[in-house]
């Protein structure tokens, strides 16, 4: 076991490297940062001087070494549009990031499983139509079309609920939430529900899907004409066997509705690292898009090694040939 | 950063409790956050707009635009190099400090640091001489009639505040492990101090008590200010009462904001004209189907090109009526304006297809156009209109329309000027005509640092001559008849083709008034909420 994580790992960092690498590689291609870090009074010389100083005239390669020997450090330099260290931007977002990805996967899990559940037990129910057409609509309508409707609805026609930024926050040490007040939870019920809507339908029809499948197999059948009830096939037995992809589907999902959250967290205003980023964008700002990007790579990395372990846990039949790897 | 917070909250609950029983909170959105807060680390309108409720120049200037003095009581011309200034008594930074001489002297000294971006400003005054604590002598190395203008954004700071804090050189973001003092933290003289600020998230002001002018018309005591990145997601907080004044605000939603109750748009005419440059000074195009010769060194070809454009059908079709079609290349609130000369050339097609034919284009060419798509109102959609009214002409456009972090990346000085044809808006920071003529009529000149805007390289000797005189006339008819002859030696040559004034397009609450200045600057001294 210890083996197999210590390989893995080193395999996520290689991927981390190639990610930098990629990107890195990319960031010719968003600008001139230096136009938006200066005003039009400023002489080209200034400029030049500028550019230079910020080593964004070096090759590729030199900028990119740079970049990961700064990087292993922990640090990433300083943003150029909102002139604070990178770190500390990175520190006061995440939290914003991860509360809204947690609460939104919470609540996609605890409201899709059921659904799957009763959808594949009452297969030819009308509330499974509805589950099943409902979704198809979760799945088609955009990330940023459900969110402004949601806006529309419950900021501007009923304003029951606030359409933008996190409320009031607490700080517990560095970490900041919005989970102990009012506003901040009243704040975060339109963005988590537009993130989780996609998610939850996803993992309804995936759980249904398994769960039909499983109900077929053979160790079902026997159950049943051993006379075991409903309940106890349905629960203990079937369902059971389904979680092995939810788990990883469901992990995955969390990395991706970490990475995702942009467009969510751009139309609510929520201040987390998604908006961060898109706003880096517009700015050309290297040093936060090489940081979010480097951990956002390094979120995948480690969800896919948990989400491996957890694996080896829940089926016996990978202890073997995994522990022994 | 956890103490300083625990600080700052401490001033918060303080000052709570010292607001007068008639508090006003003042909600408001911009679609992007400003640098920090050091006040000489970027000159850019909004942000220099921002720090103008915390910080002051020695002059400011009014909803109209008027110069007002500010910590300048009042000042003179001794010669046309010197100025007498007597400075403002009893004027106290937020901390309690007083305002005096060695605070401008040190301010002047600040902004020539490396991390300033106001070095051009500063840099007017050569040095600066105190006669006593309220009373300096600014001398400057050439005549500069427009000085006072350029000061009223050249922000005072606090020379012992700055000296504790080790905030005494501009913040620099060369220096990646020190963000500096003051830009997390500020001290000026405004009528407002910083009780709160994250970065990219939230700033909170609140009203200072010990504020010298105690005339100014705001009752707003509290004001939050958070960047909303989206349009539609600020129109939406507008509207359903979460913010109080938002800005900008889509040309199209304009109708939305007088559909719903309790909001208005608040539309006015901005200092920024908005105007295509013809690169004129390469002899071959970079990026056109004519080789071996440039058809822009033609007037006839520029002539066609003003005659086809028709400025009225942008202003209805793509403005919403909201712009002004202009024949100047500086708006009517800019110092040296001439409302005689502001004809914009007339829109016609027979004649503009006559002038191709003449200078031997009967069968048109094909151009490329820059265009940014996120810089000016309906930026891109201006460009599209004008390529297909170009190619009424017979001229075919290729539009490149970019985001404008790439697309001034391409255009400007730092890439060799590489366009043809593009669109761009200016607003002179000194509200005046010679920021114009320095940055985009003057031949390109680094030395001199002339022309450094003037993408395309119209050049006329005349012109550079006027530019340079213009510095130092400091008779002000005088000065006005050689603006006059200059813009009229440009709009005869057709240096340039000025489209229009483009609109200020915000939206606020109906309780709120607010003085909407022209240069897209919101004032919070200006700001009321009614009952």
């Amino acid at each position: 076991m210890l083996g197999f994580i210590f390989k893995r790992l080193l395999q996520s960092i290689l991927v981390m490297l190639a990610v930098a690498f990629i990107t890195f590689g990319l960031f010719r291609f968003v600008g001139d940062p230096v136009n938006n870090m200066v005003g039009q009074d400023t002489t080209l010389e200034e400029r030049e001087e500028l550019r230079e100083q910020l080593g964004l005239n070096d090759p590729f390669v030199v900028q990119f070494a740079r970049f990961t020997a700064n990087a292993m450090r922990g640090e990433f330099g300083q943003s150029y549009s909102l002139r604070i260290p990178v770190s500390e931007l990175l520190r006061e977002r995440l939290p914003a990031t991860l509360e809204l990805s947690i609460i939104s996967a919470i609540l996609a899990l605890v409201l899709g499983m059921p659904m799957g559940i009763y959808a594949a037990i009452r297969r030819d129910s009308w509330l499974t139509k509805l589950f099943l057409t409902s979704s198809l609509v979760g799945v088609s309508l955009p990330t940023f079309l459900i969110g402004i409707l949601l806006i529309l609805i419950f900021g501007v026609m009923l304003r029951w609920l606030p359409t933008f930024g996190r409320g009031e926050v607490v700080y517990l040490g560095w970490w900041s939430t919005g989970l102990l007040t009012v506003s901040g939870l009243k704040a975060l019920i339109l963005p988590s529900i537009t993130l989780a809507i996609f998610q939850m339908t996803l993992i309804m029809r995936l759980v249904r899907a398994e769960m039909l499948e499983v109900l077929r197999t053979d160790f079902i059948k026997f159950g049943r004409a051993r006379g075991l009830g409903n309940r106890a096939l349905h629960f203990r037995h079937a369902l059971k066997n389904t979680l092995i992809p939810v788990i990883t589907i469901t992990g995955l999902q969390l990395g991706s509705i970490i990475a995702f959250s942009l467009i969510t967290e751009s139309v609510f205003q929520w201040p987390g690292m998604g908006l961060m980023f898109i706003q880096a964008i517009g700015n050309a700002d290297i040093p936060v898009m090489a940081a979010y990007l480097v951990l956002i790579a390094f979120i995948f990395v480690a969800i896919n090694l948990i989400v491996d372990i957890l694996y080896v846990r829940v089926d016996p039949r990978l202890r073997v040939s995994g522990g022994k790897k | 950063m956890k103490k300083t917070s625990k600080l700052l909250s401490a001033l918060a609950v303080t000052t709570m409790l010292a607001a007068p029983a008639s508090a006003e909170t003042f909600k408001f959105a911009f679609q992007g956050d400003m640098p920090g807060l050091d006040p000489h680390s970027l000159n850019e309108t909004f942000s220099l707009g921002f720090w103008g409720n915390i910080y002051e120049g020695l002059t400011q200037r009014d909803g109209n635009l008027a110069l007002k003095p500010a910590l300048a009581e009042s000042w003179e011309t001794t010669s046309p190099t010197t100025w007498l200034v007597k400075l403002r008594q009893g004027v106290k930074f937020h901390n309690g400090n007083d305002f005096n001489a060695d605070d401008v002297i040190f301010t002047w000294e600040r902004t020539q640091t490396e991390g300033s971006d106001v070095k051009a400003r500063g840099g007017l005054i050569s040095a600066i001489k105190k006669i006593d604590d309220y009373t300096i002598e600014l001398t400057t190395a050439e005549p500069q009639p427009v000085l006072m203008e350029e000061m009223s954004f050249v922000y005072i700071m606090d020379k012992e505040w700055a000296e504790q804090n080790k905030a005494t050189e501009a913040a620099n973001i060369k220096d990646a492990n020190n963000p500096g003092y003051a830009t997390n933290h500020a001290n000026g003289t405004g009528p407002f101090k910083v009780v709160e600020r994250k970065a990219g998230v939230k700033t909170v002001l609140e009203r200072s008590d010990n504020h010298w002018n105690k005339d100014i018309a705001t009752n707003v005591t509290r004001a939050e200010f958070t960047p909303v990145k989206e349009a539609a997601t600020r129109v939406a907080a507008l509207i359903s009462k979460q913010l109080d004044l938002v800005w900008p605000v889509p040309v199209q939603d304009w109708q939305r904001l007088e559909d719903a109750d309790g909001v208005r748009p608040l539309a006015g005419p901005e200092a920024r004209t908005i105007f295509l440059g013809m690169d004129q000074g390469r002899d071959e195009l970079l990026y056109s189907s004519v080789k071996g010769k440039n058809p822009f060194k033609d007037i006839r070809v520029r002539q066609a090109f003003a005659h086809a454009i028709n400025l009225d059908a942008i202003k209805k079709k793509i403005m919403r009526g909201a712009a002004t079609p202009t024949g100047l290349m500086v708006a009517p609130q800019i110092n040296g304006f001439s409302a005689a000369l502001n004809t914009p050339y007339a829109y016609d097609v027979k004649k503009a297809k006559a002038l191709l034919a003449d200078a031997g284009y009967a069968d048109g060419f094909s151009l490329t156009m820059d265009c940014p798509n996120n810089r000016y109102v309906n930026d891109e959609k201006i460009c599209q209109a004008v390529a297909s009214m170009l190619a009424r002409i017979g001229v075919k456009i290729d539009l490149l329309a970019q985001p404008k972090a790439k697309y001034f990346g391409k255009v400007l000085a730092q890439n060799g000027y590489d366009t043809s044809f593009y669109l761009l808006g200016w607003t002179p920071g000194s509200i005046d005509s010679h920021n114009v003529y320095q940055n985009l009529l003057s031949c390109q000149n680094p030395d001199k640092k002339m022309g450094a805007f003037n993408l395309g390289n119209y050049c006329n000797k005349r012109v550079d001559e006027i530019t340079s005189l213009m510095g130092s006339e400091t008779d002000p008819a005088k000065r006005q008849a050689l603006i006059d002859e200059g813009f009229k030696l440009v709009q005869d040559e057709v240096g340039y083709l000025p489209l229009h004034q483009q609109p200020l397009s915000w939206g606020a609450a109906n309780n709120v008034e607010v003085a909407q200045r022209a240069d897209n600057i919101l004032d919070l001294r200006s700001v009321v909420i009614k009952k």
